[in-house]
C-alpha cells in the first residue's frame, strides 16, 4: 500500500516533469531562438503560407519541379508509404505506372536513364527532395512549359544542389519547394 | 574388485545393457531423460500413424508412400531411444558386475558375538548392530566395519582395496579401522562394530558403483534445465511449423515434423548424459577411489586450493640417511661405525638407510655376531633407539635434543660445534639424527625427506590448472621452506598442528574457494568434513573416513591429483558433448527445411546444399544420422574427453574447434552418405 | 554501394563509440553516487523529488522489494496513460480535435509504450491529441528507457557484490536515470533538433495553399522534445505515421546521424558502465568489438541488398539502380541502411524507411537483429539481454574447461541457468506462437498488406518486433484490429516482463554468492576467444530457433525474387 501511494504520487511529479515542463520549456526556448524551424518552416508567398519547404505537395503543373510519387498523395496530414513488398506485383503495377506518366509528361525519356527514386514512392509520402537526374528529367518539359531556357534551369538546379554532409552523408539532391521559389522568382512571380 | 578393476565391456554385460536397454523402455522410467522421453513419444505417435496414416488428418492414398514412410521413421526413433538406454545401462553395467562381486564377499559372514555376560555366540553377520562386540580368529572373514579394541593382527584387503598385501589392525592408534569382508590372516582381533545393517562400508560401496544411489549433481542439474529449456524451444519452432506450412497451402505430415523435432532436440547429449555421470563416478571407482557422491566428484574438478601432507604425499616420507657428519675429534669412520651399530636391527626405513649408507661408506656388520645385543626400539618417550651390547657399549641414536638431554644426564659435554651442524641440517631441509656412544657424541646423521618423483611437474601441472597447493607439515619453517622449494608447491604451513589445517580450510573457503585435502587420522576428521573434497585413507580411522566424502582404498594421498583430474573431465564430456549436439542441428536444418517446403517454395531448393536425393531421403538421412551418433559416442563418454592440464582459454579453443566446429562438419557429412546409402539401396522414393 | 557511402556508416558508428565510452563512463559515475559539475542543479531537484514522492533515499532493498516497486509504478503510468488515450478527446491540449482511442487500441498503446516498445497501431497526427503526445507519449518514452537502465544496473550491482542483500534503492536509481541523463540529454537534444528544422510548437495544424493553387493540411505539433526522448530512450516511437522517414522528424542527413546517435548513445555506453562496474575495460573492449562487428555486418548486408536493388523492377521494368521504394532521397542508400540496422539493433523501431518496402535480405536484417535482440539491444534491456547469453555461453564454456561456470567471479549454477532458460524460452515463445495463430485465422491473414512469402513476414515482423520491444514494423499490415491490439499488446508484455523479472531474480540469487578470485583456471571472459563463442551461442541459439521462420520468410523471397518470380 505505502509502495502503491509513492508510485501514485511519483506518477504525478513525473507526468508534469517529463510530460508538462519538458516539452514546454523546450517549445519555449524552440520557438524564442528558431521561429521558422519551430513552426513547421512554412513558407509564405504573397501574405500565404504556399506550404513548408520540408513537406512535399501535389504539384502537377507542367511549369513546376514535381516530387516524388506518393502513395498518400501529398497528405500533410497522414504520411505513409506504399509499404508494397519487392515481390508484390502491385508494386511492379504501381512503378509501371509511375513510368508511364513521367514518359507522358517528359516525352522522350529513355526508360534507362529514368532514376529509381522519380518513379518509386517515398517513404513519408512527403519527400521535400529529389535527386539531381529527376530534376534534370524535368527541364525540357519546364522549359517548353516557361519559355525559360534550360541552361537558365540547370543553372537553378546546380544552385540549389545540395551536396553530401561532409561528403559522406547523405546524397546530392535539390529540395523541390526551394527550387520552384527559385523558378517562380526567375519567372518574376 | 582388483579383477575387474581393468574389465573392458565383457560379453556379459553387453548382453545385461541390451535386456537392460528394453526395460528402461518404461515411460515411467524414460520420464527422468526429458529429452529422451520426448522421442519415445514421438516414436508412439508415429507408430500409431504407421497403422492409420490419416489418424491425425489428412488425405494420404495408398500410393502416397505414407504409410512406408511413417514406419521407417518409427523404427527410426525406436533404435534412438533404444540406443540412448543402452548407452546408460553398459555405463551401469559395468558397476553392476563390480557390485556383484563384492556381494558375494558379503554373503555367509557369520559373527561371533559377545553375549552380555561374556560369553560369544555365533549369528549371522547381518544382525550385527553398531556397538556389538565380536571377536575374529585367524582366518575367518571380519563380519562387519568395526574398531579393533584388542589385539594385533594381519588383514588381508583384497576384497575390497585390490591389494594383495596384508596390512597390520590392531587397537589404538590410526590403524584400528577394519572393513567388513577383508580376511584376518593372522592373530586374533576383538571388534567393536561401528555399523549398523546396511550402512556398511561394503553397503555403501555396493550401491556407489551399482549407481542406486546416484543423484544428479548440480551441474548436472542445470545442464538438464538448459537441455529441457532447448527441448522447449525446438517443440514450439516445430510445431508452429505447421501452421506456417497451412498458410502456404501444402500442410507436412506429422512423420516428418517429429522427426524434424528428434533432430534438433539435443537427444545426443540427452541420450548419454546420465552414463557420463555414471562413467565419471566408474573411472573414480577404477583408480580405487570411494566417491561417497558425483557431487565430491564433481567438486573436485574446482578445487582451488589443495592442501596436501608432506610426509609420504609429497616426500617418500621416509627420511633417509644421506650423510654422516662427525662432531668434536671424532672421524667419519669411528661416527659410521657407532651409526651402523645403533642401527644394525632397526627395520625401519630409516635405520635400514643408515645401515645401506654405511655400506657405501665400506663399513658393514653382520647382525649374527650381535645376536646377544640388546635391541632398544624406538618409543615417542625416549625418542631413541640403539644397542645395548653385551660389552656394556651402549650406542643411541636419536633426535638431537633428546640426545643432547640423554648425554648432559649422563655427565657428558657436548660437543660446541652440534649446535651449528645441527641447524645446517634442519635449514636444509633434513632431519639430523644425533649418535652417541657411552655419554660420546660422535656425530649427527643428516636424514634426507626425499620428494617424490615427479610430484614438482605434477605441481606444475595443477598451477596451470589454477589449482594452488599448499604444503603441511609438522616440520620447522626452515626445514619446511626448503622442501616446499624443492617439491614446487606455491605455500606451505611449518610446525602445523590439526587446528592449523581447519584454519587455512575456513580462510580459503572464506574467499570463495574449494579446498582439496586428504588425511587418516581422528584429529584430521574435522579439516576433512570442513573441506569440500576430503580424501580419507582407507588405512585411516572410522572417524576420517567418515568424516571425507571420499575414501582412497589404496591409501594414496597424491590420488587427489587424479580426482580432480576426474572432475574436471566428467565436465568436460559433457560440455563437449553437449556442444556437439547442439552444433549438429545446423546441417540437420540444412537437410530437412528444403525437404519440408518443396512444395511450397521450389526455390528453397537452393539450400539443399548437400544434394540430398529426395525430401524423404534427407529426412530420414539426418534421422538415421541422429540416431546412429548415439552409440558411436557412447566410447568418448565412457571414456571421457581426454584432459591435459592448460590454461582455460587455449582448452576453451581447443574443445570449441573439435566439439564445436566438428560438430558443425561431421552431419553434413555424415547425412549425406547415409542419403547415399538409401538411395543406393532404392529407398529414396518411397 | 559507394565509397562515400560505406564511409558514411563508418563514420557514423564510429561517432557512437566516441561518445558511447565516455557516456559509460559518467552513467557509472551517477550510479554510483558520485558527485558532478552540475550537483548544486541535481541534488536540490531530487531533495524535492524525494521529499513529495516520500522516499528514503539511504534505504536499500532486495531484489525482491526492487522488482516489486519497479513493476508496481509502471503499473500505475501504463493505467493512466489507458485512460489519457481513451479519454483524450473530452482532455485539453487538442488543438485537432481528435477523437479518443477504441479499447483495445488504447490497451495496445498502452502496453507498447510502457514496455518500451512503441508499437504504433495508430497514426499520430490523426489519432494523437498533443496532450497524448506529450503527457502520455513523450512522458512514457522517458520513465520506460529510465525503467530498463535502473534493471540493467540494479543486476550488475547484484553481480559484483560479495554475499550481499541488496541492488541499491529503486526509487533513487529511477529518480536519478531521468535528473542526471535523460532530461538533460533530451533537452539537448531537442534544441539542436529544433535547430536544425524540427518543428516545436502549440498551434494546430496548418493550412496552405500550395504552389500550384490547391490546399493542404500540414500537421505539426511538439515534435522535436518528443523526437530526442523518441531516439534517447530506444523507444522509436514517432510524432507522425511516417515516423523518422517524415521531414518534420527528420529533415536532414545531419539530423539523421544524431538521431542514429541518439538511440545507439545510452545502450553503447551501458556496456563502458558495466564494464567499470565489474572493473573490467578489456571485457567492455571485448563486448565492443564482437557487437559492433555484428552492427555492421547487419548494415552491409541492408546497404548491398538495397544498393543492388530489386532485380523484379529491373527486369520487368528496365528502371536500374538500388531501390528507393519507401526511401528518402536526404538519406540514401547509406543513412536508410544504418538506421536499419540500428534502429533494430538498438530496438528502437524508428524507422526513416518504409521496412516492409526493403529487399528481402534487407527486411531479413531487421528481423534477425530483433530475434537476437542482443546486438547492443534497448536501452538496459539490452545489456541485460547480453548478460542472459553470456551466463548461457559461460555455462557451456565452464564445461568445456572442466570447471562448474563462473561469471565475474560469481558461480553459475542450476538456478540461475533455470532462470536464465526462462528468459531465453519467452523471446521465441512470444513470437512464434502468435505467428502461427495469425497465420491460421482469418483475423490474422486479413490484415496482410502483401502476399505470399513477404505477407508472412509481414506478420512475423510484427511478432518479432512487439517481443523484441523494437516497435518498427512491415507497416503494411494492418494492426490496427482486435486481433493484432490484442495480440501483440501481450506479446510486447510478456517479452518484456517474464525476461525481465527472471532477470530479477538471477540477480537477487547472484548477489548473496561470493566472488571466487581468478586463478590460472579460471575461464577468462574479457579474450577475444571467448567473445566469439559468446557471439556463436547468441547466433546458433537465433538461428537454430529462427531458421524455419527466416528460410520461409525473407530466404524464400530472396530465392524467388532472384527466379524471378513474383508473390501470387
Amino acid at each position: 500500500m505505502v509502495n502503491l501511494w509513492r508510485s501514485l504520487r511519483f506518477l504525478v511529479v513525473s507526468v508534469v516533469l517529463l510530460g508538462l515542463i519538458y516539452p514546454l520549456i523546450v517549445t519555449g526556448i524552440g520557438q524564442l531562438l528558431f521561429p521558422y524551424h519551430a513552426n513547421g518552416s512554412m513558407i509564405k508567398l504573397h501574405g500565404r503560407v504556399v506550404g513548408s519547404m520540408l513537406i512535399a505537395q501535389n504539384v502537377t503543373n507542367p511549369g513546376l519541379f514535381h516530387y516524388r510519387p506518393s502513395a498518400v498523395n501529398y497528405a500533410g496530414n497522414g504520411s505513409g508509404g506504399s509499404n508494397l513488398g519487392p515481390t508484390n506485383p502491385a508494386l511492379i503495377k504501381e512503378i509501371k505506372g509511375n513510368i508511364q506518366t513521367v514518359e507522358q509528361q517528359n516525352p522522350g525519356t529513355p526508360v534507362s536513364q529514368i532514376p529509381p527514386d522519380m518513379v518509386e514512392s517515398s517513404a513519408s509520402g512527403l519527400d521535400p527532395d529529389i535527386s539531381i537526374q529527376d530534376a534534370k528529367i524535368q527541364v525540357p518539359r519546364i522549359s517548353k512549359a516557361t519559355g525559360l531556357s534550360q541552361q537558365v534551369l540547370m543553372a537553378l538546379i546546380n544552385r540549389n544542389e545540395q551536396g553530401r554532409f561532409l561528403g559522406i552523408w547523405g546524397q546530392p539532391m535539390v529540395n523541390v519547394m526551394k527550387l520552384n521559389l527559385a523558378l517562380l522568382q526567375q519567372r518574376g512571380k | 574388485m582388483a579383477n575387474s578393476k581393468s574389465a573392458g565391456l565383457s560379453g556379459a554385460i553387453v548382453n545385461h545393457a541390451i535386456v537392460d536397454s528394453f526395460r528402461k523402455l518404461d515411460p515411467r522410467t524414460m520420464v527422468k531423460s526429458p529429452v529422451m522421453f520426448v522421442v519415445e513419444i514421438g516414436f508412439v505417435i508415429t507408430l500409431l500413424l504407421s497403422f492409420d496414416p490419416n489418424l491425425f488428418g489428412g488425405h494420404y492414398g495408398p500410393g502416397s508412400g505414407e504409410r512406408a514412410f511413417n514406419i521407417f521413421v518409427t523404427v527410426v526413433l525406436f533404435i534412438t531411444v533404444l540406443f540412448g538406454n543402452f548407452a546408460e545401462a553398459i555405463a551401469e553395467g559395468r558397476g553392476k558386475a563390480q557390485a556383484e562381486s563384492l556381494r558375494k564377499s558379503k554373503t555367509d559372514l557369520t559373527a561371533n558375538r559377545r553375549r552380555s555376560d561374556g560369553t560369544y555366540e555365533r549369528i549371522p553377520a547381518t544382525t550385527l548392530r553398531r556397538g556389538d562386540i565380536v571377536r575374529v580368529l585367524a582366518g575367518e572373514a571380519i563380519p562387519g566395519d568395526g574398531e579393533v579394541i584388542e589385539g594385533l593382527g594381519s588383514v588381508d584387503e583384497s576384497a575390497i582395496t585390490g591389494e594383495s598385501a596384508p596390512v597390520i589392525r590392531g587397537a589404538g592408534g590410526d590403524f584400528s579401522s577394519v572393513t567388513g569382508g577383508t580376511k584376518l590372516l593372522s592373530d586374533e582381533l576383538v571388534i567393536r562394530i561401528t555399523a549398523d545393517p546396511g550402512e556398511s562400508f561394503l553397503d555403501k560401496m555396493i550401491s556407489l558403483v551399482e549407481g542406486a544411489s546416484r543423484q544428479k549433481t548440480p551441474n548436472e542439474l542445470a545442464l538438464s534445465v538448459l537441455l529441457a529449456g532447448l527441448t522447449l524451444i525446438f517443440l514450439i519452432v516445430v510445431d508452429t511449423l505447421r501452421p506456417i506450412a497451412t498458410y502456404l497451402g501444402a500442410p507436412i505430415d506429422i512423420a516428418t515434423l517429429i522427426a524434424l523435432l528428434v533432430c534438433l532436440i539435443p537427444t545426443t547429449i540427452g541420450a548419454l548424459l546420465s552414463a557420463i555421470g555414471i562413467a565419471g563416478m566408474d573411472r573414480v571407482i577404477r583408480f580405487n577411489v570411494i566417491a561417497k557422491s558425483g557431487k565430491a566428484v564433481e567438486a573436485a574438478g574446482d578445487v582451488n586450493t589443495l592442501i596436501l601432507d608432506k610426509t609420504g604425499t609429497i616426500t617418500i616420507g621416509n627420511r633417509l640417511a644421506s650423510e654422516f657428519i662427525p662432531v668434536g675429534q671424532h672421524t667419519d669412520k669411528s661416527l659410521i661405525e657407532i651409526a651402523v651399530l645403533s642401527s644394525l636391527f632397526d627395520e625401519t626405513p630409516e635405520g635400514r638407510s643408515v645401515v645401506e649408507l654405511s655400506k657405501e661408506n665400506g663399513v658393514s656388520f653382520v647382525r649374527e655376531e650381535f645376536h646377544d645385543a640388546e635391541n632398544i626400539e624406538f618409543s615417542a618417550d625416549t625418542r631413541m633407539s640403539g644397542l645395548n651390547l653385551p660389552d656394556g657399549t651402549v650406542t643411541r641414536k636419536g633426535a638431537v635434543d633428546a640426545i643432547r638431554q640423554y648425554v648432559q644426564q649422563r655427565g657428558g659435554k657436548v660437543p660446541a660445534d652440534l649446535e651449528a651442524k645441527t641447524s645446517r641440517i634442519a635449514m636444509e631441509g633434513g632431519t639430523p639424527l644425533a649418535v652417541v656412544s657411552g655419554n660420546e657424541v660422535y656425530g649427527l646423521i643428516y636424514l634426507k625427506d626425499i620428494v617424490k618423483p615427479g610430484m614438482k611437474e605434477r605441481f606444475e601441472e595443477l598451477r596451470k590448472m589454477g589449482i594452488k597447493t599448499v604444503m603441511c607439515t609438522g616440520d620447522n619453517p626452515l626445514t619446511a621452506a626448503t622442501i616446499a622449494k624443492e617439491a614446487g608447491v606455491d605455500d606451505f604451513i611449518a610446525e602445523a598442528k590439526p587446528e592449523d589445517k581447519m584454519r587455512l580450510i575456513k580462510e580459503e573457503q572464506a574467499q570463495g574457494k574449494l579446498v582439496a585435502m586428504s588425511g587418516d587420522g581422528t584429529n584430521d576428521a574435522p579439516a576433512l568434513a570442513q573441506a569440500d573434497v576430503g580424501l580419507a585413507m582407507n588405512t585411516g580411522t572410522p572417524a576420517a573416513k567418515e568424516a571425507g566424502n571420499m575414501v582412497d582404498l589404496d591409501s594414496d594421498p597424491t590420488k587427489l591429483i587424479e580426482v580432480v583430474s576426474i572432475g574436471k573431465q566428467l565436465l568436460i564430456t559433457r560440455g563437449a558433448i553437449t556442444t556437439f549436439s547442439i552444433a549438429n542441428d545446423v546441417a540437420k536444418y540444412f537437410a530437412i527445411i528444403p525437404a519440408m517446403f518443396i512444395a511450397m517454395i521450389p526455390q528453397l531448393q537452393a539450400l539443399n546444399i548437400m544434394h540430398l536425393t529426395s525430401p524423404r531421403s534427407a529426412i530420414l538421412s539426418a534421422l538415421i544420422f541422429n540416431a546412429i551418433i548415439i552409440p558411436l559416442l557412447i566410447p568418448l563418454a565412457m571414456r571421457g574427453v581426454k584432459y591435459r592440464p592448460m590454461n582455460a582459454t587455449s582448452m576453451l579453443m581447443r574443445n570449441i574447434f573439435i566439439y564445436g566446429i566438428g560438430g558443425v562438419i561431421a552431419p553434413f557429412v555424415g547425412i549425406k552418405i547415409i542419403d547415399l546409402i538409401i538411395t543406393a539401396l532404392g529407398l529414396a522414393h518411397i | 554501394m559507394t565509397f562515400a557511402g560505406t564511409i558514411g556508416i563508418l563514420a557514423v558508428v564510429a561517432l557512437i563509440l566516441a561518445l558511447a565510452i565516455p557516456m559509460g563512463g559518467y552513467i557509472y559515475r551517477v550510479f554510483t553516487g558520485q558527485r558532478n559539475w552540475f550537483e548544486p542543479v541535481y541534488a536540490p531537484v531530487e531533495r524535492v523529488i524525494y521529499k513529495f514522492v516520500g522516499i528514503n533515499p539511504d534505504a536499500e532493498m532486495d531484489w525482491k522489494s526492487y522488482a516489486k516497486s519497479w513493476l508496481l509504478v509502471q503499473f500505475v503510468m501504463a493505467l493512466f496513460v489507458y485512460i489519457i488515450f481513451v479519454l483524450q478527446g473530452h482532455l485539453p491540449i487538442n488543438p485537432d480535435h481528435i477523437k479518443g482511442m477504441s479499447w483495445d487500441l488504447a490497451f495496445n498503446t498502452a502496453a507498447s509504450f510502457i514496455t518500451n516498445t512503441n508499437w504504433q497501431n495508430y497514426a499520430g497526427e490523426q489519432s494523437m491529441s498533443y496532450l497524448g503526445q506529450m503527457a502520455a507519449i513523450t512522458y512514457l518514452q522517458f520513465t520506460s528507457a529510465a525503467a530498463g537502465v535502473v534493471a540493467v544496473i540494479a543486476f550488475v550491482r547484484g553481480m559484483v557484490a560479495n554475499k550481499g542483500k541488496t541492488l541499491g534503492n529503486f526509487w533513487v536509481d529511477y529518480v536519478k536515470v531521468h535528473t542526471r541523463i535523460l532530461l538533460p540529454l533530451a533537452f539537448l537534444f531537442a534544441i539542436v533538433f529544433v535547430g536544425l528544422g524540427l518543428p516545436e510548437t502549440l498551434h494546430g495544424a496548418q493550412i496552405a495553399h500550395t504552389l500550384q493553387g490547391g490546399t493542404q493540411t500540414i500537421s505539426r505539433g511538439p515534435v522535436a522534445s518528443l523526437e530526442a526522448i523518441k531516439q534517447l530512450g530506444t523507444n522509436g516511437g514517432g510524432y507522425f505515421n511516417a515516423n523518422s522517414a517524415h521531414p518534420f522528424e527528420d529533415p536532414t542527413a545531419l539530423t539523421t546521424v544524431l538521431e542514429i546517435l541518439a538511440m545507439a548513445l545510452i545502450p553503447a555506453a551501458l556496456v563502458t558502465t558495466f564494464g567499470k562496474f565489474i572493473k573490467d575495460r578489456k571485457q567492455a573492449a571485448v563486448l565492443y568489438v564482437f557487437l559492433t562487428g555484428l552492427l555492421l555486418a547487419g548494415a552491409f548486408t541492408v546497404y548491398a541488398s538495397e544498393s543492388a536493388g530489386d532485380p523484379l523492377v529491373h527486369h520487368l521494368l528496365g528502371i536500374g539502380g538500388g531501390n528507393m521504394e519507401g526511401k528518402e532521397v536526404r538519406f540514401g542508400q547509406s543513412l536508410s541502411s544504418i538506421f536499419v540496422a540500428a534502429t533494430t539493433a538498438f530496438t528502437t523501431g524508428a524507422v526513416n524507411t518504409m521496412h516492409d518496402s526493403l529487399t528481402p535480405l534487407g527486411g531479413m536484417v531487421p528481423i534477425v537483429f530483433m530475434m537476437f535482440n542482443s546486438v547492443f539491444g534497448g536501452i538496459g534491456v539490452g545489456l541485460l539481454n547480453i548478460l542472459m547469453f553470456l551466463i548461457i555461453a559461460v555455462f557451456l564454456s565452464g564445461l568445456m574447461v572442466g570447471r562448474t561456470p563462473e561469471i565475474f567471479g560469481k558461480k553459475i549454477e542450476a538456478r540461475e541457468i533455470k532462470l536464465a532458460t526462462a528468459a531465453m524460452l519467452v523471446h521465441p515463445f512470444v513470437i512464434l506462437v502468435p505467428t502461427a495463430i495469425a497465420l491460421v485465422t482469418k483475423a490474422g491473414t486479413s490484415s496482410m498488406a502483401n502476399p505470399g512469402l513477404h505477407g508472412f513476414s509481414e506478420v512475423l515482423y510484427a511478432f518479432t518486433s512487439g517481443a523484441a520491444n523494437n516497435g518498427s514494423a512491415f507497416a503494411g499490415l494492418n494492426g490496427n484490429t482486435v486481433f493484432y491490439n490484442v495480440a501483440i499488446g501481450l506479446v510486447m508484455l510478456f517479452g518484456r516482463y517474464v525476461s525481465m523479472v527472471a532477470m530479477f531474480a538471477m540477480a537477487g540469487s547472484l548477489v548473496k554468492k561470493s566472488v571466487v578470485p581468478e586463478s590460472a583456471g579460471t575461464l577468462r571472459t574479457n579474450t577475444f576467444s571467448f567473445g566469439g563463442v559468446f557471439l556463436a551461442v547468441i547466433i546458433i541459439v537465433g538461428a537454430l530457433t529462427f531458421f524455419p521462420a527466416v528460410a520461409v520468410g525473407p530466404i524464400g523471397e530472396h530465392l524467388q525474387m532472384i527466379a524471378g518470380q513474383l508473390a501470387k
